[in-house]
């Protein structure tokens, strides 16, 4: 089984390197991201036997990965909302940060 | 119920396995709370990478092209082959789980040996991916030199690429003494179905390094090799 | 009814020597251990704090030059901080009361317990080089790029202490929430854990979850700091406000290790001196869980005005209004418990109520903070300092007070002088509230804070302040010079002086070893004190 599971995951290596060389734009880094993740999670389950565990083992990986989606959901809402405008167009412009992407 | 008074030390007279610690009852609870405690120190192990995705993520956001151009350095055959061995080295290493759990440890210490020389020549690798950056001038700080106008920017991904494959390889280094100590104590047969919880443990850890490089090669490796944006 | 003697055999006296100290895996030693560290680094926390209010009982700068200023306020917050607060309850009474509460032999990990507070030490050591050889003048939060680029201060040194901290605080919170799931004794669930169980439980998630992003956020500033690479320095292509978000992730989360312990020491002595179930037994179980949660969520409302983006800070000033329900979902627990209840005025009751009324107003204060209107205009002011002053010292510290004097007996042995300790927990609260309160006017006033110099008309408040801080610091001292002296003359206390519920006070004082001659099993909930036919002091 484990053979199998190892053979997913050069599959899914194969696949995230010939997807990268496919322009996709900006989906080229979700879907990167996403065969990380899809091959992650055979390694937890599978590999970490995470499969057969306890609730609680599952609780556990589940509540780290919460809390760093956390880190990067409520830190990047601050960079994201940035440049929206707060005033109404023409007011008081000269203390607003400059634009985020250079 | 509170002992009564008077109450005489009672010793235990069951024979005990003897790598019972002391605190615990029985080796069902001491594997429970290793398998608890390692779990636990994963996590913390996820938090701490986990700030230097953060600042990855910022700054992808807000330098796409100088990402772009940061990658393309990046050699994505040798990255590549680094990400076939290492995820050949979670295979051998969960065999070798098997093998301490099924009581065979020749087939212990000879996965546990697989895995060693897998996780060294991805830190061989990855030491001439290193040497190629310090030839190159690529290493952040005094001596960082780079063509183009977001070269300032290109040195904070390099810096990205060095903390966050840096701080990999040290913990693989650490793995790998790890597993030699595992490896020690399986050829000494130390291990059996009864107690291989140090196997596993070792196990977890391994993998753990492993998913962490499964997000870094495509992070780092594969930001735009399409040339959307440059 | 009989006068306890001290039992002939117990933790203390089954082995002597400093090496049976030094490679103990006993949780009541290691605690000891723990006990003179924090102890000792208070102590020097409070020295700087002494230096502070000398400077600033006059309006001028003429005590210290402001160089020397700021790394008297920087070296007094990170002292209290990292080497006091953050360990003091669970690294004291956490380390050793959990088993005992829970009817273990010894926490999970024992070897990793002692590991702990070898690796505090080290820490501890690489911060008090940093302090010898010129200390550190960023502040305790080392906000960049005057932390990487500018101080010509003993910055990685400092850092480097503090992250070798980091990993005892880790290892202390895996030790405790794998001890807390699998070894409590027969019978013992969830909900029949005392709740200083539960809140060093929702501590150790903090520990887990918070402390390795400082760690490597320390770590990108010393890198910063020595290789200019621009991760955090605008001049070259960085933001200095994602170091806030990575540093503030965790060091908000790290007001909350440092409250809840003590709320969970509040919560027993409120049920024993009171001789009542605690009212809301899982309102304020549960409420530990949500200060742990929520507590992750609020971060950013220490950068409102760093530059952070205004929709962001709306977010975050709601969510840190939502923090402030479940800590009072607990004073109006622990208040409904007091109500009708037998109340006992011993020490450890005093010390509550000076928590229960001054966590109250650090954290009503709190919510002004909140409010991003006011934080606007009084952010990095002594508005700012009073409010936390008032959670970590009004709060924590009494909290502290209270468990030291409520386990004293426990612990030692050996009861202390109730008439001293009332005296000493009057002086303490006068103290405190002399130091801090006139700081929320001058905070008010719009007097900023890490200056050591200010105009001519705040002088009145604040030599009421530093008069206070005199009165506090004899508070402090008190108490070390009556512990100390019960250690010899104090009473023999007995398995349990105040006749309190809990599986640690079913044994003898001091403890075996071992805790418990037999596995205990327990058949009831945790504050049976209406079952309870007599109180024993």
């Amino acid at each position: 089984m484990y053979y199998g599971i190892f053979a997913a995951l050069m599959v899914f290596t194969g696949l995230t390197i010939g997807v990268a060389f496919i322009n996709l734009g900006a989906l080229n880094f979700p879907v990167a991201i996403s065969i990380a993740i899809i091959k992650a999670t055979l390694v937890i389950l599978f590999f970490m036997h995470v499969w057969y565990s306890s609730q609680l083992t599952k609780l556990i990986i589940g509540t780290g990965l919460f809390f760093l989606m956390v880190l990067f959901v409520l830190t990047m809402s601050d960079y994201i909302s940035r440049g929206w405008s707060t005033y109404p167009a023409g007011a008081g412009q000269s203390t607003r940060q400059s634009e985020s992407a250079r | 119920m509170p002992a009564p008074p008077g109450a005489v030390h009672v010793h235990d007279a069951h024979a005990h396995h003897p790598a019972l610690q002391h605190q615990f009852e029985t080796m069902g609870q001491q594997l429970e709370s290793a398998t608890l405690g390692m779990w636990l120190f994963l996590v913390t192990e996820i938090m701490f990478f986990g700030g230097l995705f953060m600042a990855y993520l910022l700054y992808r956001v807000w330098y796409p092209v100088a990402w772009a151009e940061g990658s393309l350095e990046l050699d994505i055959l040798l990255g590549g082959v680094n990400t076939v061995v290492l995820i050949g080295s979670s295979l051998t290493m969960a065999l070798a789980v098997r093998a301490a759990q099924t009581g065979f440890p020749r087939a212990t210490v000879n996965y546990l040996l697989v895995t060693m020389a897998l996780g060294l020549t991805f830190l061989v690798i990855k030491g001439f991916e290193y040497a190629h950056k310090f030839e190159t001038g690529h290493v952040p700080g005094p001596n960082f030199h780079f063509e183009g106008p977001h070269a300032q920017q290109v040195e904070i991904f390099l810096s990205l690429y060095f903390a966050m494959t840096g701080l990999h390889a040290v913990h693989m280094v650490i793995g790998f003494g790890l597993l030699s100590v595992i490896a020690w104590m399986a050829y000494r047969r130390r291990f059996s179905p009864e107690w291989y919880a140090p196997v596993e443990m070792a196990g977890l850890y391994w993998h753990f390094v492993d998913i962490v490089w499964i997000f870094l090669f495509p992070l780092l490796y594969l930001v735009d090799r399409a040339h959307h944006f440059v | 009814m009989t006068t306890p003697l001290l039992p002939r055999e117990h933790y203390l006296n089954i082995r002597y020597g400093i090496l049976s100290w030094l490679l103990t895996k006993d949780h009541k030693r290691i605690a000891l251990l723990y006990l003179i560290s924090v102890t000792a680094f208070f102590f020097l926390g409070g020295f700087f704090a002494v230096l502070i209010r000398l400077e600033l009982a006059t309006p001028a700068g003429d005590m210290v030059s402001s160089d020397t200023y700021n790394k008297l306020f920087t070296m007094h917050g990170v002292i209290m901080v990292f080497f006091f607060l953050i360990p003091s309850i669970p690294a004291v009474l956490g380390n050793f009361l959990i088993p005992m509460m829970i009817g273990a032999k010894d926490l999970a990990f024992p070897r990793l317990n002692l590991l702990s507070w070898y690796i505090y030490m080290l820490g501890g050591t690489f911060t008090m080089w940093a302090v010898i050889v010129g200390g550190v003048d960023t502040g305790w939060t080392f906000y960049t790029p005057y932390s990487t680029a500018a101080s010509n201060t003993n910055v990685v040194a400092t850092g480097l202490g503090v992250f070798i901290t980091g990993f005892s605080s880790i290892l202390t919170g895996l030790n405790f929430i794998v001890t807390i799931h699998r070894m409590r004794a027969p019978g013992l669930t969830w909900f029949r854990l005392p709740l200083f169980v539960w809140a060093h439980y929702a501590t150790s998630l903090i520990f887990i979850l918070g402390t390795p992003v400082i760690a490597i956020t320390v770590l990108l500033l010393a890198v910063e700091r020595g290789l200019h690479i621009g991760i955090f320095d605008p001049a070259l292509g960085g933001d200095p406000v994602l170091f806030q978000h990575l540093f503030w992730f965790y060091s908000h989360p790290a007001v909350y290790i440092m409250v809840l312990p003590s709320m969970g020491v509040v919560s027993e002595v409120v049920a024993c001196f009171s001789r009542k179930n605690i009212f809301g037994y899982s309102f304020v179980a549960f409420s530990s869980l949500a200060i742990a949660v929520f507590g992750f969520l609020v971060w950013a409302h220490h950068m409102f005005v760093a530059g952070m983006s205004v929709y962001a800070a709306m977010i975050f000033s709601f969510l840190s209004y939502a923090v402030a329900i479940p800590s009072a979902v607990k004073v109006f627990n622990w208040t409904a418990t007091l109500y009708k209840g037998s109340i006992s005025w011993q020490a450890p009751l005093l010390f509550v109520f000076g928590f229960l009324g001054l966590f109250t107003i650090g954290g009503m204060t709190g919510l002004f903070l909140a409010a991003l209107a006011i934080d606007v205009h009084v952010h990095d002011t002594y508005f700012i300092v009073a409010h936390f002053h008032y959670i970590m010292v009004g709060g924590a510290i009494m909290g502290y007070m209270a468990g030291l004097h409520f386990w004293w007996p426990k612990i030692t042995g050996r009861m202390y002088p109730e008439g001293w300790a009332k005296f000493s927990a009057l002086v303490i609260f006068i103290g405190f509230n002399l130091t801090f309160f006139p700081q929320f006017v001058l905070g008010y006033l719009g007097m900023p804070r890490r200056y050591h110099a200010y105009p001519e008309e705040f002088q009145v408040l604040n030599v009421m302040s530093s008069a206070g801080a005199s009165i506090l610091a004899v508070g402090y001292v008190i108490p070390m010079v009556y512990f100390l002296w019960s250690l010899r003359y104090g009473r023999a206390a007995g398995p349990n002086p105040w006749g309190a519920t809990g599986l640690e006070w079913t044994t003898q004082s001091p403890p075996l070893t071992e805790n418990f001659p037999m596995t205990p099993v327990v058949t009831e909930g945790a504050y049976e004190y209406s079952k309870r036919e007599m109180r024993v002091v």
